[in-house]
């Protein structure tokens, strides 16, 4: 296709898809590592159906958390005002319902619209004042985390009723029938072949966009591992969620964000904006992009996501605390660190902020399984953290040695 | 005299690709030996080699410096020998003073060498700026100083380590002419004192003008050494056939253009300091570009001419400006980037790696940023296959050299780098191109090549401005070019009557106007 290739491009070239690749596999070969581990370890309590819906119902807000997150990471910045947030929304919401009889869905948007005002709140300082993000956020961590306490009293705020509740706690309607003596769910598991199905094509379709553009193929057994590997995580969850209750509504929340995201930055302008402001701010600039704009809309973003996460976990909860979300921005900006964003900012994927929400998730629900306590946790999610990055980090010097 | 360092035999590979081989260097001591090859031909490897940045061990073949064959761990190791390497990126730290630069990493301590000795050092730096002839003030911080004496500081740091041997990577690829010139009187000077410097340098007339003898790489292999012979200077043809292989007979390709009507014109534009908003950094600036006209700007640097083609596109300099600019006979306004790219306006900015490029991306996104709203998607969606083919396509026009289109743009050359930019800004359909420093810091045949592309472009019907601090290719260039100083257009010169005499004069003629004003 291009002529005259330097012999030690073409040899960096492949390095890098091979290690880009890697990265990739590797994020999703440690997940299921670390969840195989765990399951040795808690007598395969974990895999049960009631903990895979469980791990799923738990980690949602982060996942939710984590997409608003990789767009503040991306531009090499972090939001830390999200747990805060969480908590203030959620906290609006269920005295809306608890103390004033207010409508739920008005409650709900009503704590969504509370993350949108927080958004236009700090973009306001980030773009128009230049301040800091990390600043902005950080006083803002403060504030919000007053404010819940304030609004609360310092009281959890509850119960809530069961059509809140349903949010965070709910199922889609479910069909139940029974084979060979077992209960299933047959909207999961119709839910698990459909995506395997959308696997396969996307497959094959991005094989031949880049058979048709002249782009080097990957080998079929390469695209059979992939897929396949994909498949049977997919249907492993789907397969388990219908022997317990079928989809949590929740998931389907998810599922439509993460799709949504990973639409935006893939194959939007938007999306590419972002990645050429944390790339390189001036070059971005002198392109036509305003990297003010751009930084303010990720902030709003970031707010809406953070006021629906509010209300997930409140719903979940079936009450409002003011100690709500706390550290949640730190398991999302540690997701998506884990899944490969690169710390300057400019590089990262959806996938990989989802796998390294899971990579946490699963860490989180199978030290808990074996009853380890909060403590050492923390130590073990710091360390996992720390490792994930530096491993990152001496594949990227090795790369440019 | 004797040869201070001989390289014997260095082969360098990485992961089997070999970037030097069996290359030999003999520098004499208390010579100016100079180094030249195209980008990519492995001067700085070999400098890396000797300098210890790849140890022994990484390499085969014998390093003899003093007659002694060194084995360097790092570059400590070759600094305490007195070999010290000056790389084309500044290492100076910019919120420190001069003096605490000069002494970084070798600080003067006392007490047992546990704490710095300030006054000592204010001392010895203001010792070595004197033996180098720069009177400036040990306690200014680095960050106020232009990028001349920037380079001058490089040299002091490198001679309070008691250097023997400096090897200087480009040093004057950031200097105006001015600043180069001081800069190479003052490597003649030391040279009389007894230092050896080796010198990589793009610009050949610098080095036949300051080399005893020349040494050509390409390609990883030592090509031939050329010799002084007697006072006069080393031909520059000669040595761009040894770097190229080939002879290159006309370094400015010929163009044969249709210059049509007036495209572009800027009338009484008058811009405030972005710094300083009470000072005029630009006044009463006016001048026009006509279809398929290459306009030269030249000027000192600090003259105005970045800030002038960045007050105009965008805004993305200066406060209030004023005045009228016209495109085709229309006036017109740009208060944004997007707006000026809307109406087919082009900057292609200096320093590419800085401004020009997002170099954690790869070749195709890079290309199509500029147009991503008009050319790649629809209704905010991209579409990837479009972004493809037209990098592909302009790829393959403007000749950039990659294997593949998704090669990230931080690996490629200097020249095919500047090709990327030229590319992207070619994407967005301009009608006007302002071309900013477009071939600084790029080899003889990558610059032609930039030179080829710029021809293209005004035979194509595109009015082209083009601002350069190298004189001879602003020359060489233009059709017409505009004098730049202190902020004001101090003359035009027509094709047949621009030399680089009548720049000169028609610059120290505006500046004494100026003082006498």
């Amino acid at each position: 296709m291009m002529s005259q290739a330097v012999p030690m491009n073409k040899n960096d070239a492949q390095m890098r898809e091979h290690l880009k690749s890697l990265k990739e596999y590797g994020m999703i070969i440690a997940l299921v590592v670390i969840y195989a581990i765990f399951a040795f370890m808690s007598d395969f309590k974990n895999v049960s159906p009631m903990n895979v819906n469980n791990l799923i119902m738990q980690n949602s807000y982060v996942i939710v958390l984590a997409l608003g997150m990789l767009l503040c990471c991306l531009t090499g910045n972090v939001d830390l005002s999200v747990g805060s947030v969480v908590a203030f929304s959620g906290a609006i919401a269920a005295i809306m319902v608890v103390d004033y009889q207010m409508a739920i869905p008005l409650a709900i948007l009503a704590a969504i619209a509370i993350g949108l005002l927080v958004g236009f709140w700090q973009g306001f300082f980030i773009s128009k004042l230049g301040v800091a993000p990390f600043i902005v956020t950080l006083a803002n961590m403060l504030v919000f985390r007053g404010l819940a306490l304030v609004v609360l009293n310092g009281q959890t705020k509850g119960p809530l009723p069961q059509e809140f509740t349903q949010i965070g706690a709910g199922y889609m309607p479910q069909f139940f029938t029974t084979i060979g003596g077992t209960k299933f769910e047959l909207l999961a598991l119709t839910a698990g072949l459909l995506l395997s199905a959308l696997i396969v094509f996307m497959e094959i379709r991005s094989r031949r966009n880049k058979a048709k553009n002249g782009f080097e193929v990957p080998s079929v057994a390469a695209s059979v591992f992939k897929v396949g590997v994909s498949v049977i995580i997919v249907n492993f969850f789907t397969v388990k969620l219908s022997m317990y209750m079928g989809l949590p509504l929740v998931l389907m929340i998810v599922a439509i964000l993460v799709a949504f995201y990973a639409f935006l930055t893939n194959r939007t302008v938007p999306g590419r904006q972002i990645y050429a402001v944390g790339g390189n701010r001036k070059a971005a600039a002198l392109s036509g992009i305003k990297v003010n704009n751009v930084m303010f809309w990720i902030y709003v973003n970031m707010g809406i996501l953070a006021g629906l996460a509010g209300v997930i976990l409140t719903a979940r909860n079936a009450s409002a605390t003011p100690k709500a979300g706390d550290m949640f921005e730190m398991d999302a900006i540690a997701a998506c660190y884990i899944g490969g964003t690169a710390v300057p900012g400019g590089e990262g994927t959806v996938t990989g902020a989802v796998v390294g929400a899971l990579i946490m998730g699963v860490l989180n629900n199978g030290m808990s399984l074996l009853g380890w306590s909060v403590d050492v946790q923390r130590v073990v999610k710091g360390l996992v953290l720390l490792a994930a990055v530096a491993i990152d980090l001496h594949f990227k010097s090795k790369k440019n040695s | 005299m004797d040869n201070i360092l001989e390289m014997r035999h260095i082969t360098k590979d990485f992961s089997g690709v070999k970037a030097l081989d069996d290359v030999n260097l003999v520098v004499k001591r208390g010579e100016i030996h100079a180094l030249c090859g195209e980008n990519g031909a492995g001067k700085s490897t070999l400098m890396n080699v000797l300098s210890g940045v790849y140890p022994y061990g990484t390499y085969t073949g014998d390093i003899v410096y003093n007659g002694q064959v060194q084995k360097f761990s790092d570059i400590k190791a070759s600094e305490k020998t007195g070999i010290v390497i000056i790389h084309q990126e500044l290492a100076l730290i910019p919120l420190l003073t001069v003096a605490e630069n000069i002494f970084i990493g070798n600080e003067n301590l006392m007490y047992g060498g546990k704490v710095i000795d300030w006054e000592e050092t204010q001392r010895k730096a203001a010792e070595v700026l004197k033996s180098i002839g720069m009177h400036e003030n040990v306690n200014r911080k680095v960050v106020d100083l232009g990028m001349g004496q920037q380079q001058m500081i490089e040299i002091a740091k490198a001679l309070a380590k008691n250097a023997k041997l400096l090897i200087l990577d480009e040093p004057t690829s950031a200097l105006n002419d001015e600043e180069s010139n001081t800069l190479l009187e003052l490597l003649l000077k030391l040279k009389k004192q007894g230092l050896t410097s080796i010198m990589i340098s793009h610009k050949l007339n610098e080095v036949s003008r300051v080399a005893d003898s020349i040494t050509v790489i390409r390609d990883g292999h030592t090509i031939e050494t050329i010799e002084r012979d007697h006072g006069t200077p080393i031909d520059e043809a000669r040595i761009i056939k040894g770097m190229v292989g080939r002879e290159l007979t006309n370094r400015y390709p010929e163009r044969h253009a249709q210059i049509g009507e007036v495209v572009f014109e800027v009338k009484d534009w008058t811009v405030h300091d972005e710094d300083d908003p009470t000072r005029e950094r630009l006044s009463h600036i006016s001048f026009n570009v006509r279809k398929g006209e290459v306009v030269g700007f030249a000027g000192l640097m600090g003259a105005g001419r970045t800030e002038l083609a960045m007050s105009l596109f965008g805004h993305t300099y200066g406060f209030e400006s004023q005045g009228h600019i016209y495109k085709d006979g229309q006036e017109i306004t740009m208060p944004t980037v997007q707006s000026a790219i809307d109406q087919h306006i082009a900057y292609v900015p200096e320093d590419r790696k800085t401004y020009g490029l997002v170099l954690i991306d790869d070749i195709k996104w890079n290309m199509s940023l500029a147009s991503l709203k008009s050319r790649f998607s629809k209704k905010g969606i991209l579409n990837p296959d479009a972004e493809i083919h037209a990098a592909e396509d302009y790829s393959k026009r403007i000749n950039v050299k990659a294997d593949s289109l998704t090669q990230r743009v931080e690996s490629l050359s200097g020249g095919n780098q500047q090709k990327v930019v030229l590319a992207k800004w070619m994407l967005s359909d301009p009608d006007v191109l302002i071309l900013d420093e477009p071939t600084r810091g790029i080899d003889v045949g990558a610059k032609y090549e930039i030179y080829t592309v710029i021809n293209h472009l005004a035979e194509a019907g595109k009015a082209v401005v083009v601002i350069s601090s190298e004189m001879e290719e602003l020359l060489g260039l233009s059709d017409r070019i505009y004098v730049l100083n202190e902020g004001e257009i101090a003359g035009e010169l027509q094709k047949g009557e621009f030399d680089q005499e009548a720049i000169m004069r028609i610059i120290m003629a505006h500046s004494a106007r100026r003082e006498t004003a």
